[in-house]
């Protein structure tokens, strides 16, 4: 079964090229490894900042653009981890080594099991 | 059936299934010679119709065949294994951490203990549409989310576990808390309560805390019927009749319990339990073992170290030490003014400033308690109580 983790995380992230980023960076290089030696991570990816996002609505026809975020968040979603896991407890087991856990939270969504076109 | 199919709603339809053909069949040919066998085969051919349709229409929505955990559990199922294992699945399943309180508590009652989903609503007091949503919800959670319907592994088990007893001793306080005349449902929580604790008991015999919890609960209801007086209102431990206490619950519990600590790993609910036997043994209130009471206490503080632990501790220390002891612990958890609100502190300062004398603080106490809002015995008691230092 396929679980998507999405990661919030601190508002603020480390400025590139800080020791704090480093460490930042090498604790989820660190994590996502363990999965892929495990065979369970399928795709992962931090995601620009928020402030990057474009937010598409079509209405009557008309596709409408609004600058930010669909959805305003004290969190901050910087991130995704997609997983093949047998059950809910193994992905949670999973969830809780994502380094967002500790420092904000990670949400652990199943995905419908449908394949995309090819 | 759960563990067959994976999911709780399409078990629970097959098993309905299976028990409407034997409606249909069995007046006209006669009991089969084993009816679980017979119900467990048709409900189980049921069940494998409906995953069968399912994947075919799945397939056909799809652009490819779904290998969601329906099949998946299905290719691999297993020979029926003991019943027992099944049970002990179910219990785990229902009792999965990522389901809320409710839904977990309203699930186990459903699920294991076959309660209706009205009799269920009646004892949580919420409406039977509210309890139908919740119960629909907990079994769709469980199949959307891939929970599976296994007994967690040795690594998980002491977690896990502890999410069971908390269930099982939730459904026991809803209904223990009004056990009053008319609240047939709730006291039948009570009775659903104590058989869970005892199949886990059985089911996981190497657990103390599970006989912990048993003995507890067994310990606890020994007293059901000296806890409400003829006006229907709460009796205190101290003015109970314990002539009226069940004295086979109360051998059992006590004989559970020192099973238990003899494994020398001790709980919260063995602790609970051990203080309960304290008082189980008690002829009356004075002859009570306080020194013990307020030793488990301390020990149950480092498992349970919580302002609700620290006030029922300072009760035993006032019979100890005296009440202005008890009465000094007492107004130092009520400088937080989440107890503060809590209306078993005010009463229980209320009972103190009262032994001492004090009538304007215990009426003060026991007022304040009132307007905080307690269950309708908890009423009748304290009313009796102001009634009783103002006529003096």
């Amino acid at each position: 079964m396929r679980y998507l983790f999405l990661l919030y995380g601190a508002e603020q992230l480390p400025e590139s090229g800080t020791p704090e980023h480093r460490k930042m960076f090498e604790e989820y290089t660190a994590a996502v490894q363990a999965m892929a030696d495990a065979g369970v991570l399928i795709s992962c990816a931090p995601l620009q900042p928020a402030t990057a996002s474009t937010t598409v609505r079509v209405r009557d026809g008309e596709t409408l653009l609004t600058d930010g975020p669909a959805a305003e968040l004290k969190e901050q979603f910087g991130g995704y981890t997609l997983v093949e896991c047998a059950d809910l407890d193994e992905a949670l087991k999973w969830a809780a080594t994502m380094p967002a856990a500790a420092e904000r939270m990670v949400e652990v969504r199943p995905l419908v099991p449908v394949e995309p076109p090819a | 059936m759960a563990r067959l199919t994976g999911d709780l709603e399409v078990a629970e339809d097959a098993v309905q299934e299976a028990c409407a053909a034997a409606l249909a069949q069995w007046p006209a040919s006669g009991p089969p010679a084993n009816p679980r066998a017979w119900l467990i085969g048709v409900a189980r051919h049921k069940a494998l119709d409906h995953v069968r349709r399912e994947s075919r229409r799945a397939a056909k929505e799809a652009a490819a065949a779904s290998d969601g955990p329906r099949q998946g559990s299905l290719s691999q199922a297993r020979v029926p294994e003991a019943e027992a294992d099944d049970q002990l699945s179910l219990i785990f399943t229902c009792c999965h951490p990522a389901l809320s309180l409710p839904a977990q508590t309203a699930l186990t009652l459903r699920a294991v203990c076959g309660l209706t989903t009205g009799q269920i609503a009646a004892g949580f007091l919420v409406p039977e549409p509210t309890m139908g949503q919740r119960l629909v919800r907990a079994k769709r959670k469980i199949r959307q989310a891939g929970i599976a319907i296994r007994v967690p592994g040795p690594a998980e088990l002491p977690g896990r576990l502890d999410a069971v007893l908390r269930v099982i001793y939730l459904v026991f306080t809803e209904g223990h808390m009004t056990t009053s005349g008319p609240d047939l449902i709730r006291g039948e929580l009570c009775e659903q309560a104590i058989r869970l604790a005892r199949d886990l008991n059985r089911l996981l015999p190497d657990q103390p805390e599970a006989a912990g919890l048993l003995a507890l609960l067994l310990l606890t209801d020994a007293r059901r019927s000296a806890r409400v007086g003829p006006d229907g209102g709460l009796v205190q431990l101290a003015d109970q009749d314990r002539r009226q206490w069940d004295a086979a619950k109360i051998s059992e519990g006590r004989a559970l319990v020192e099973g238990a600590l003899a494994a020398r790993r001790p709980g919260r609910y063995q602790l609970q339990a051990a203080i309960a036997a304290c008082h189980g043994d008690a002829a009356s209130a004075d002859e009570t073992d306080w020194p013990q009471i307020v030793a488990l206490y301390n020990e149950l503080l480092r498992y349970e170290p919580t302002p609700v632990v620290a006030a029922n501790r300072a009760a035993a220390v006032a019979m100890v030490d005296g009440p202005e002891a008890g009465l000094a612990i007492l107004t130092d958890l009520a400088a937080d003014p989440a107890m503060a609100s809590w209306p078993p502190l005010q009463v229980a300062m209320a009972e103190l400033h009262r032994r001492l004398g004090q009538a304007d603080s215990a009426l003060a106490a026991y007022r304040h308690a009132l307007k905080l809002g307690v269950p309708a015995a908890q009423q009748v008691f304290i009313d009796g109580r102001i009634r009783e230092i103002l006529s003096r």
